[in-house]
């Protein structure tokens, strides 16, 4: 069972890399989505299986694996992009800049003072690599809608370090998290639409040139 | 006296088994398009033809010209004596082979492209710098897999690298190994110019790499060229099986027969590869390449780690 929860935590920084380095929208959701449900088995693996883990992964992986995806299709379809244009930085520093990332992430974690039963897991490596594609990904592009994704990431990232925790941690906050995440992707789906509306181009930083 | 056994099952296996992965890969992609396909033996008598035929040398080309396609043919022999096949030893083989069998392949690159040069087409040139420029990016991959082997087998030495020696591997750090192995791959299509990142079947059109260098050989010169490609398709899929196969069944002709195996096996995998993904634009080539070279990198993190 920690074998295929290992297995898991690699294939989701690969997924990591994929989403960093690919220009298709479509894709990019598809993967994050991919990464949510996954991640969302975890717990089952990890922990023994009881009502709370139960809860946990099925509505992460109903919120991750399927609400949010639809709603940034759904998003996508309404403002009819398919690509990231042109990043602020390109697509190759990016993946460069994410193996560098995670690199640091499994030296950083080497020389944590963490507790024995966590010496030389994968999740907290794992944890800060995902973090760390996530800030990329919101840092370097320039459409709305993939700096939501980035944020996604990240919060894909949060959850990761959040199973070291899960029988510590309330169900309430737990809830509460991912209730927050599907309102923001939500908010963001309208956001979206309004600076296309407004602009008719889906960059950011025309917001910033609102001077009047 | 089991030197000169290794050596002929060695020699046998190049020798006869290369030319028929290409006819395998062919009957594939023939069998994906719902064609018949020409016969599993076609290369043999490709090759056949070739060298009885006659050579037209254009007149502006130096020996230079000469001596591509003879470093084509005999680099990746030379190199592929350092090659253990699956189970099967290599014959050859010292401390740091592994650099050296890696820039022998360079050096066979270096002179079909110089020959290439020297025919003084544009066109050729053109194709000398793609060749070029993807074989620098495909190097670091490559060296980063042989370090992660090198740190898992303790072994300096190719013959040590892969195959039996890796069976220990094969319980510590299987991510590292998997991530290898589809890196291999890739390194494989590329330096066999193989669909995604060149066609080997295309001719006169602006987008093909490796075809436009050898345009001007004809001949027995040609027929050289094409042996000496399919030994190198031959020696890097040794590699990767090497890889994936991590066994040994004791007696030579065994060892052989499952090595021909997963050669054979390979070469479907790659007829299939050809078949179901279309060609990438030139321009994400590279990015790809450079994506590989990572993947190839966190293999080594996770093995350190």
């Amino acid at each position: 069972m920690e074998n295929l929860a290992n297995l898991l935590l690699l294939l989701v920084i690969l997924l990591n890399f994929f989403i960093l380095g690919s220009s298709r929208l479509g894709a990019c959701i598809q993967t994050a989505a991919l990464q949510g449900a996954m991640l969302a088995c975890v717990p089952l693996l990890m922990h023994p299986i009881s009502g709370h883990t139960l809860f946990l992964a099925g509505s992460a992986l109903a919120l991750k694996g399927v609400v949010m995806p639809w709603l940034l299709f759904r998003a996508i379809r309404q403002v009819r992009i398919r690509r990231e244009i042109d990043p602020m930085i390109g697509y190759v520093p990016t993946l460069i800049l994410g193996t560098v990332a995670t690199a640091g992430a499994f030296i950083f974690s080497d020389h944590l003072p963490l507790v024995a039963a966590h010496r030389g897991s994968l999740v907290i490596p794992c944890g800060l690599a995902t973090l760390g594609a996530g800030f990329l990904m919101m840092i370097t592009r320039r459409k709305a809608l993939t700096q939501a994704l980035g944020y996604l990431i990240f919060e894909n990232g949060i959850f990761i370090f959040g199973l070291l925790l899960t029988e510590a941690m309330p169900l309430m906050v737990e809830a509460g998290v991912l209730l927050d995440l599907l309102v923001a992707v939500f908010v963001m789906g309208i956001v979206v639409n309004q600076i296309n509306r407004e602009f008719s181009s889906l960059n950011v930083e025309n917001l910033s040139l609102l001077r009047e | 006296m089991t030197m000169l056994i290794r050596l002929f099952w060695h020699l046998a296996l190049l020798l006869g088994l290369s030319p028929l992965l290409l006819g395998v890969i062919a009957k594939t992609k023939a069998g994906f398009a719902g064609r018949k396909g020409p016969p599993l033996v076609q290369p043999y008598y490709d090759l056949a033809r070739l060298f009885r035929k006659d050579m037209v040398i254009s007149r502006t080309t130096t020996w230079l010209f000469r001596a591509g396609p003879v470093a084509g043919l005999t680099a990746p022999l030379v190199a592929s004596l350092f090659v253990p096949f699956g189970a099967i030893g290599a014959p050859l083989g010292f401390d740091g082979d592994l650099i050296f069998v890696i820039y022998l392949l360079g050096l066979s690159r270096f002179c079909t492209a110089v020959a290439a040069l020297d025919t003084g087409s544009a066109f050729e040139g053109m194709g000398a710098a793609r060749e070029v420029t993807f074989a620098c990016l495909v190097e670091p991959t490559v060296f980063f897999v042989l370090i992660v082997l090198v740190r898992l087998t303790g072994s300096f030495s190719l013959g040590g690298l892969f195959g039996p020696a890796l069976a220990a591997g094969w319980h510590t750090a299987a991510p590292s190994l998997m991530l290898a192995i589809f890196c291999m791959l890739v390194v494989t299509l590329v330096e066999n110019c193989r669909i995604p990142f060149d066609d080997p079947t295309t001719h006169l059109e602006l987008t093909m790499i490796h075809e436009v260098m050898v345009l001007d050989h004809s001949g027995p010169d040609f027929g050289m060229i094409l042996y000496g490609a399919a030994m190198k398709l031959l020696l890097l899929g040794a590699m990767t099986v090497g890889l994936a196969l991590p066994v040994s069944l004791g007696s030579a002709p065994l060892d052989a027969a499952v090595f021909a195996l997963a050669m054979l096996l390979l070469a479907v995998l790659i007829g299939v590869v050809e078949s179901v993904i279309a060609r990438l634009p030139l321009l994400k080539v590279p990015q790809l390449l450079i994506g590989t070279s990572l993947l190839s990198f966190f293999a080594l993190i996770l093995l350190l780690r």
